[in-house]
C-alpha cells in the first residue's frame, strides 16, 4: 500500500517535471520510482491540446458547431474588406485631395487636424497649456490607481492639481495670457467637464442621499423630489435649462458663460445618480453600527462622518467608477449646446469642405479614444470590486 | 432604517432646554430647511420675473393656441405649418413614443440574443458578445448616432443607385423603402383575429396552469398558442379573398414612390439607440442567468423536467427577477437617450420643443413641458414594470 501509493505520487511528480524540467529532481525520483511499473496512458488526442481545445470550445454538439461556422463566415465576409479599407487601401499622411481618389479609409484627416480636434479654438502658441493639464490629470489618475496610495495627502493633491488645471487652462497671471473660457475646447474641455463635474457632485450627491435617508419628512421629501425628477428627465432638458432659462434666474447685469451653466447642469445631473449609489451604500452599513455609533454618545454628524460615510463610502466606490464612466460619456451631449468638446471638434472638421466625406474615419478616430478612456476606467472599477471583495 | 435606533429615547422631562430636544431641534432644522428653499425659489422666481419683463417675453401657455408655421420633418399624425403649437408638439410626443417603443422592443430581443450568446460555451461565438457589449458601452451614444447618420448619408448611394439587400428592399441615402401589402379588407380581420387569439391564449394559459396546480398534467401552451395564431391568422387572410397586391417601391424622379419609407433621421436614430441600450441589456441578462445557481438547474432535471420545461419553469422565473429592475432602468434610459433625436434632426419631443422655443422664446414652459413630458414617460414606464416586477416577484410564506 505504502509503496503503490509513493509510486503514484512518483509518478505524478515525473509527469509534471518532465513538462517543466525533466532533470531536475530526477535522481531523487530514480530511487523510489520503478519506471517500468506503471505505464503511462495519454489522454487521447481529441481531449488535449489544440484539437481538444477546438472540440470542446468549437464544435460540441451541432447546434454549436453551426453557430461557429455561420460565425467564421459572418467574420470570412466582414472582416477582410474592413482590413482592406482600414489599412491596406487607406491613406495615413495626405492631402485631402488625394483621399479623394483613393478607394480606402482616409486616416490623414487625423494627423492634418489634430490640433484642432484635441485643443479646439486654444490659442495655438499655447496649447502647451492644456496638453500639460492633461498630462497632469493623466498622471493625478494614474498615482491614484493603487489603493496604497489613497490616503490624506491624495486629497490634497488632487485639490492641488485641479487648481493647477484650472489655473493653466485660465491664465491671467505668473506670465500666462489669460484665455476666455469660451476658447476651451476638445479633449480638455470634455476631460473638465466631467473630472470637475463628478468632483463637485460627489459631496452634493452624500448629502441628497443622506437627506433621503432623514427621518425629517420635509428634509426626505425634497430630496426624493429632487432625485427622482432628475433621474426621470434626460440630460439634454438639464442642458437647454442651463442655456436658455439660467440667464433668466441671475439679476440683471450679472451673466455666466455657457461653459460653467453646462457644467452646473451636468453636476446637478450627476449628483442625483451619485445620490442613488450612496443610498445603496448607506443601505447595506448594519443597523448595529449606527446602535454602536449612539451608544457611545456621537451625534448624527460624527455618526455619519465617522462611522458611518467611511464604510458606506468604501462600498460605493466601484459604482461610482461607473458613475464617472457615464458622466464622461454624457459630457458629449454639450454638443447640443453647442460647446465645443472633443465630439464637438472631431464634427467642425468635417465641415471643411476638404475634409468633406470622411465622416466614418473622424468618428472612428473619436470613438476610440473614448474607448479607451471608458475601457480603462471599467477596467479598474471591475478589479477595485475584485480586490474589495476579498477584502484586501 | 434609522426609525428604531430612535425608541430608546426617553420623552425629555420638562427642565431640557429646547434645543438638546431632539424632537423640537428637528422640527427647527426643518423650518430652516424650508425657509432655505423658499428663500432660494423667492430669490430665482423674482429674478426671473424681473427679466421677462425686462425683455418682453410674454409668460404662460397662451401660445400653444397660435400658428405654429414650422414644418416638421415627419409625423404620424396628420400635420401641417398651419397647425398650433400644440398639435406640433403632439407630433414630437407621438414621435418620441414611437422611437422609443420600437427601440425598447428591439433591445430587449437583441440584448436578451446577445447576452445569452455571451453565456454560449462556444469560444469564439461568447467572445464576439464580449466584443460587442465591451465596444458599444464605451462609446458614446451621441457619438454612435452621429456615425449612423453620417454612413446613411455619405456611405449609402442615392435613390436611383439604391442597394436592395433582398427584393422589395431599397436603401439609400433618402432612407429605407421596404415594400408593404396593398391595404385590403382582409388585414384588418387579420388584426382582429390576432388579437382573438391573444385573448383565447390567455385564457387558455389560466386553465393549463389550473389544471397543472389541481392534476400536474402539463399541457404544452406554447406550442399550441403559436399554432393556434398561425391558423387563425391564415384563415382571416384567406377569408378576406387571400389578397396578395404589394405596394413595391418604384424609382420616379428623384425618389422613390410607393411602399414604406423609413427615414434616414428615423433608422439612425433606432440603430444607434438599439445597438447601444442592447449592450447594457445583454449584460443585464448576463448576470441575471448567472445568478441563478446550478443546482437549480441540476435539480430540475433530476426531477425529470424537459429542457424546455426547466427553462421556462424554473430557470427563467428566478433570473427575470434579478433581470427586471435594471432591465427598467435600460428601458428608461433608452427613452431618455431618444431625446438625442435633436442632434440628427429626426422630429422627437425635444426638437419639436426647441424649435418652438426659438420661435416664441419661452423658454421656462419649453423646458418645463419637456421635463413634464419625460417624466410622465419614465414615471408611467416604471409604474408598469414594477407591476410586472411584482407578479414574478418571489412569493415568500
Amino acid at each position: 500500500m505504502q509503496v503503490a501509493s509513493c509510486r503514484l505520487l512518483g509518478k505524478a511528480q515525473e509527469e509534471k517535471n518532465e513538462q517543466n524540467d525533466p532533470n531536475e529532481l530526477n535522481e531523487h525520483m530514480e530511487a523510489i520510482v520503478d519506471k517500468n511499473a506503471v505505464e503511462t496512458i495519454k489522454p487521447p488526442v481529441t481531449q488535449v491540446g489544440v484539437v481538444g481545445w477546438i472540440r470542446t470550445n468549437l464544435f460540441k454538439g451541432w447546434l454549436n458547431s453551426i453557430l461557429t461556422l455561420i460565425t467564421i463566415y459572418f467574420l470570412w465576409v466582414t472582416v477582410p474588406p474592413l482590413i482592406r479599407w482600414a489599412f491596406i487601401d487607406s491613406l495615413w499622411v495626405s492631402s485631402g485631395a488625394q483621399c479623394q481618389q483613393t478607394e480606402g479609409a482616409c486616416w490623414s484627416i487625423i494627423p492634418a487636424n489634430i490640433r484642432f480636434i484635441t485643443f479646439g479654438f486654444f490659442p495655438y502658441d499655447q496649447q502647451w497649456r492644456p496638453f500639460v493639464a492633461m498630462g497632469l490629470l493623466v498622471a493625478l489618475l494614474f498615482y491614484s490607481r493603487n489603493r496604497h496610495h489613497w490616503k490624506k495627502h491624495l486629497a490634497y493633491a488632487w485639490i492641488l492639481g485641479l487648481f493647477l488645471m484650472g489655473l493653466l487652462m485660465k491664465g491671467g497671471i505668473f506670465g500666462l495670457t489669460s484665455v476666455e473660457s469660451s476658447q476651451w475646447g476638445g479633449l480638455p474641455l470634455t476631460l473638465l467637464l466631467s473630472v470637475f463635474g463628478l468632483t463637485a457632485a460627489y459631496p452634493l450627491g452624500v448629502v441628497l442621499a443622506l437627506g433621503r435617508q432623514s427621518k425629517m419628512a420635509v428634509v426626505k421629501t425634497l430630496c426624493v423630489m429632487y432625485i427622482e425628477l432628475i433621474r426621470g428627465v434626460p440630460l439634454i432638458s438639464l442642458l437647454f435649462m442651463s442655456s436658455v432659462v439660467f440667464p433668466l434666474f441671475l439679476p440683471e447685469g450679472v451673466n455666466i458663460n455657457g461653459l460653467i451653466r453646462a457644467q452646473v447642469a451636468i453636476i446637478l445631473f450627476t449628483a442625483a445618480y451619485i445620490a442613488e449609489v450612496v443610498r445603496g451604500g448607506l443601505q447595506a452599513i448594519p443597523r448595529g453600527q449606527y446602535e454602536a455609533a449612539e451608544s457611545l454618545g456621537l451625534n448624527y454628524y460624527l455618526t455619519m462622518r465617522l462611522i458611518v460615510l467611511p464604510q458606506a463610502l468604501k462600498i460605493v466606490i466601484p459604482p461610482s467608477v461607473s458613475i464617472l464612466i457615464s458622466a464622461f460619456k454624457d459630457t458629449s451631449l454639450v454638443v447640443i449646446i453647442a460647446l465645443f468638446d472633443f465630439l464637438k471638434t472631431t464634427k467642425t472638421v468635417l465641415n471643411d469642405p476638404q475634409w468633406m466625406g470622411f465622416s466614418a474615419e473622424a468618428y472612428i478616430f473619436a470613438a476610440l479614444i473614448y474607448f479607451l478612456c471608458c475601457f480603462f476606467m471599467s477596467n479598474y472599477s471591475r478589479r477595485l470590486e475584485r480586490e474589495l471583495e476579498r477584502g484586501l | 432604517m434609522k426609525k428604531d435606533t430612535d425608541a430608546p429615547h426617553n420623552p425629555p422631562s420638562g427642565n431640557v432646554a429646547f434645543w438638546y430636544d431632539p424632537r423640537k431641534r428637528s422640527i427647527f432644522y426643518q423650518l430652516g430647511v424650508m425657509a432655505m428653499v423658499g428663500l432660494l425659489g423667492y430669490y430665482l422666481v423674482s429674478n426671473t420675473l424681473a427679466n421677462l419683463e425686462r425683455q418682453a417675453i410674454a409668460t404662460g401657455f397662451g401660445f400653444l393656441e397660435k400658428e405654429a408655421s414650422f414644418e416638421i420633418g415627419e409625423s404620424v399624425i396628420p400635420y401641417s405649418a398651419a397647425d398650433n403649437y400644440t398639435r406640433a408638439l403632439l407630433v414630437g410626443v407621438v414621435n418620441t413614443l414611437l422611437v422609443s417603443f420600437i427601440g425598447v422592443v428591439l433591445t430587449v430581443i437583441l440584448g436578451t440574443i446577445i447576452g445569452i450568446l455571451r453565456l454560449s460555451t462556444n469560444w469564439l461565438v461568447s467572445r464576439l458578445a464580449a466584443v460587442y457589449i465591451e465596444v458599444f458601452q464605451d462609446i458614446p451614444v451621441l457619438l454612435q448616432l452621429f456615425f449612423w447618420y453620417a454612413l446613411f448619408y455619405e456611405v449609402l448611394p442615392s435613390p436611383r443607385q439604391a442597394l436592395s439587400p433582398f427584393a422589395g428592399v431599397f436603401m439609400s441615402n433618402r432612407g429605407l423603402v421596404i415594400a408593404i401589402p396593398e391595404y385590403a379588407p382582409a388585414h384588418m380581420y387579420m388584426g382582429i383575429a390576432f388579437l382573438t387569439g391573444c385573448l383565447v391564449i390567455y385564457f387558455l394559459r389560466r386553465w393549463a396552469r389550473k389544471r397543472q396546480a389541481k392534476t400536474g398534467e402539463y399541457f404544452p401552451v406554447f406550442s399550441v398558442s403559436i399554432g393556434l395564431l398561425i391558423v387563425l391568422l391564415l384563415l382571416a387572410w384567406l377569408a378576406g379573398g387571400a389578397p396578395t397586391a404589394m405596394s413595391v417601391p418604384q424609382l420616379k424622379g428623384f425618389n422613390f414612390q410607393g411602399g414604406q419609407n423609413i427615414s434616414p433621421e428615423f433608422s439612425a436614430l433606432l440603430l444607434g439607440l438599439v445597438l447601444y441600450t442592447a449592450a447594457f441589456v445583454a449584460e443585464v441578462v448576463r448576470a441575471g442567468i448567472q445568478s441563478v445557481s446550478k443546482g437549480q438547474r441540476e435539480a430540475a432535471m433530476s426531477i425529470g423536467l424537459k429542457p424546455g420545461q426547466v427553462l421556462n419553469l424554473v430557470i427563467l422565473p428566478q433570473a427575470l427577477r434579478v433581470i427586471i429592475p435594471p432591465l427598467t432602468s435600460q428601458m428608461l434610459n433608452l427613452t431618455k437617450n431618444s431625446s438625442l433625436a435633436v442632434a440628427i434632426g429626426y422630429p422627437d419631443f425635444v426638437s419639436v420643443a426647441g424649435t418652438a422655443i426659438n420661435q416664441t422664446g419661452q423658454a421656462i414652459e419649453g423646458v418645463a413641458m419637456i421635463m413634464i413630458v419625460y417624466l410622465c414617460l419614465s414615471l408611467s414606464t416604471s409604474a408598469f414594470m414594477n407591476w410586472y416586477n411584482k407578479k414574478v416577484a418571489l412569493v415568500e410564506r
